[in-house]
């Protein structure tokens, strides 16, 4: 509750500010102090229950530890964006504030998806997530990539929002006690009326297109590549986990109970996820289009909890979230300053830049799945779940598999970084010191994080 | 139903983006009226009756939908006027720059 509210105010008041404050860096700052005052109230919630606000919601809202973990982990990887790439924020136009507060309007979507207990809530959370991430796609105006990128994204999303109300209203029309609120829906086991199939089927795609599950997946290589680095790596992090919060949060509270008869689907957009993910990544000559299949391929990943749908599965979710999103804001963000943007830009890297190079190298190591970082761990929580429900083993051996082909894209880049000659000096990459610590420091989280995953976990417990 | 369908096929044929987004539009709309037809059709049933929220929810929910709908013409339309500004077409197939 505190984080809706406070998310929704600091965009206001970072809005508001737009129109008085005449400074340059001003928005950066005020975009992380923002951020962590967002974190803070959070994790007081989190700890001690104490909520700033009492506002009548008719249970529309519920939080719980585990949720609140999750929002913690959004906050805290939207910190590190802005400290990363805050410069980054500023130089895609000329309304700086604007552009962090919209973030903030996002991240108060993400905190009602993370938390909605009504259909009604998680339609415009979704809304609320989306639409101003259509502006900040679109926000470098004359440039026609990123035009294109941006009505792309416009038309197929709200397509996908059409098709979500379609299958809300299925729901509503098919449940017998004509409630919104998932936690009540009462559709009983065995077998189901139509109505309700029809309109389940349309959520299930509908979420698998906002968070980019196979064959809902067109848009993602587009609008990823199209956007600005900056954007593309806030999509690709908070965006995704947050859609599949929701994804999970949905399926398990209102069709929970009819788990074993959807199961099959899901282990199906499993497979072909990470079969057109993994495979195409391959193929791909652009580093940050490699990477938007490779978040094909990890979404594959994340649809495990879905699939297993047990405690194991949630405490992977947040995991995995939390190593992907690290992984992923590392590469996006040396991309976001780097000129050349295929596999040669990465040339040489090691020997002009070895500290950018060591935590782009670990960001890599994760995402691929090596021991010791928490990608690791991430993909053993998912399988790992996979495996407790005894039904579907091959689906395990086809992901670790597919793990494997991931693994040659991924050591591509690394390769090019310590075993290729640089072209010249390396100017392209326009880096400076406290940029490559930040970078150091994300990596150490990512081993941390590999090393004792209950230092995250642990928060779900208290 | 119908209008969706309208909705889904033209969002699929159609290559002019503006028409395109009409027919989202329309789709959100025939979802309007699906809900308060069902809502209307949950008010006859004794069971629905009894929740405490039973027949106003639904037409609530129409009226969120109309707002956010309204939320996404502006940043739609405000889209398609500067594609156009950029390339002077609003045409879809205009689209094709960003493979491989």
């Amino acid at each position: 509750m505190n984080a809706i509210v406070f998310t929704a105010l600091w965009g206001v008041i970072m809005m508001i500010a737009g129109a008085f404050v005449r400074s340059t860096t001003a928005p950066r700052y005020m975009g992380m102090l923002g951020i962590i005052l967002v974190f803070v109230v959070n994790a007081m919630e989190l700890t001690s229950g104490f909520s700033l606000f009492t506002l009548p919601t008719m249970d529309m809202v519920r939080s719980s530890t585990f949720n609140l973990t999750f929002l913690a982990v959004v906050f805290g990887i939207t910190f590190l964006i802005f400290l990363l790439n805050g410069r980054d924020i500023e130089k895609i136009g000329k309304h700086k504030f604007e552009y962090f507060a919209i973030l903030f309007f996002i991240l108060c979507g993400v905190s009602l998806v993370s938390t909605f207990n009504n259909l009604l809530l998680l339609f415009l959370g979704i809304e609320i997530m989306t639409i101003p991430l259509y502006i900040l796609t679109g926000s470098d105006k004359r440039n026609l990539v990123a035009n294109e990128a941006a009505l792309k994204y416009f038309l197929l999303g709200s397509f996908s929002t059409g098709l979500m109300l379609m299958g809300i209203a299925f729901l509503y029309g098919s449940n017998p006690v004509a409630s919104f609120y998932i936690n009540n829906m009462q559709f009983g086991v065995g077998a189901l009326p139509v109505l309700t199939v029809i309109g389940m089927l349309l959520l299930l795609s509908s979420m698998s297109f906002k968070v980019s599950v196979a064959p809902f997946h067109f848009w993602t290589p587009d609008v990823y590549d199209g956007a600005p680095t900056v954007v593309t790596s806030f999509m690709s992090s908070v965006i995704k986990i947050a859609g599949f919060f929701a994804f999970l949060r949905l399926f398990e509270n209102a069709f929970g109970v009819m788990h074993a008869q959807w199961q099959m689907l899901i282990a199906l957009l499993i497979v072909a996820t990470l079969l057109v993910g993994n495979i195409t990544a391959i193929f791909q000559q652009s580093v940050k289009r490699m990477m938007a299949y490779s978040s094909i391929a990890q979404a594959g990943f994340m649809l495990f909890a879905l699939f297993a749908m047990n405690d194991m599965a949630r405490e992977g979710l947040v995991l995995y979230s939390a190593a992907y999103s690290l992984a992923s804001i590392g590469v996006f963000g040396v991309l976001a300053r780097m000129d050349d943007i295929t596999y040669g830009g990465f040339n040489g890297m090691g020997k002009t830049h070895p500290l950018l190079a060591l935590g782009t190298t670990v960001c890599l190591l994760s995402l691929t799945g090596i021991p010791l970082t928490a990608g690791f761990l991430a993909k053993f929580y998912m399988l790992a779940s996979a495996v407790q429900t005894g039904v579907y083993f091959w689906l395990v051996v086809v992901a670790v598999l597919f793990a494997a082909v991931s693994a040659y894209y991924y050591f591509r880049v690394i390769r090019a970084i310590y075993f290729k000659s640089p072209e010249g000096n390396n100017e392209g990459i326009k880096v400076s010191r406290s940029f490559e610590w930040i970078l150091l420091l994300i990596a150490c989280l990512i081993i941390a994080l590999g090393i004792n995953p209950e230092w995250l976990l642990g928060w779900m417990f208290i | 139903m119908i209008l969706f369908t309208i909705g889904v096929v033209g969002v699929l044929i159609r290559r002019n983006a503006i028409i395109v987004f009409m027919c989202i539009e329309l789709m959100l709309n025939s979802v309007n009226l699906l809900l308060v037809a069902f809502s209307k059709m949950h008010a006859l049933s004794p069971v629905a009756k009894a929740s405490p929220t039973f027949a106003s929810d639904a037409q609530v929910f129409v009226f969120f939908i109309m707002v956010v709908a309204a939320a996404e013409v502006t940043v739609g339309l405000a889209l398609i006027v500067m594609l156009y500004r950029n390339t002077h077409s609003v045409d879809v197939n205009f689209l094709n720059r960003l493979k491989y």
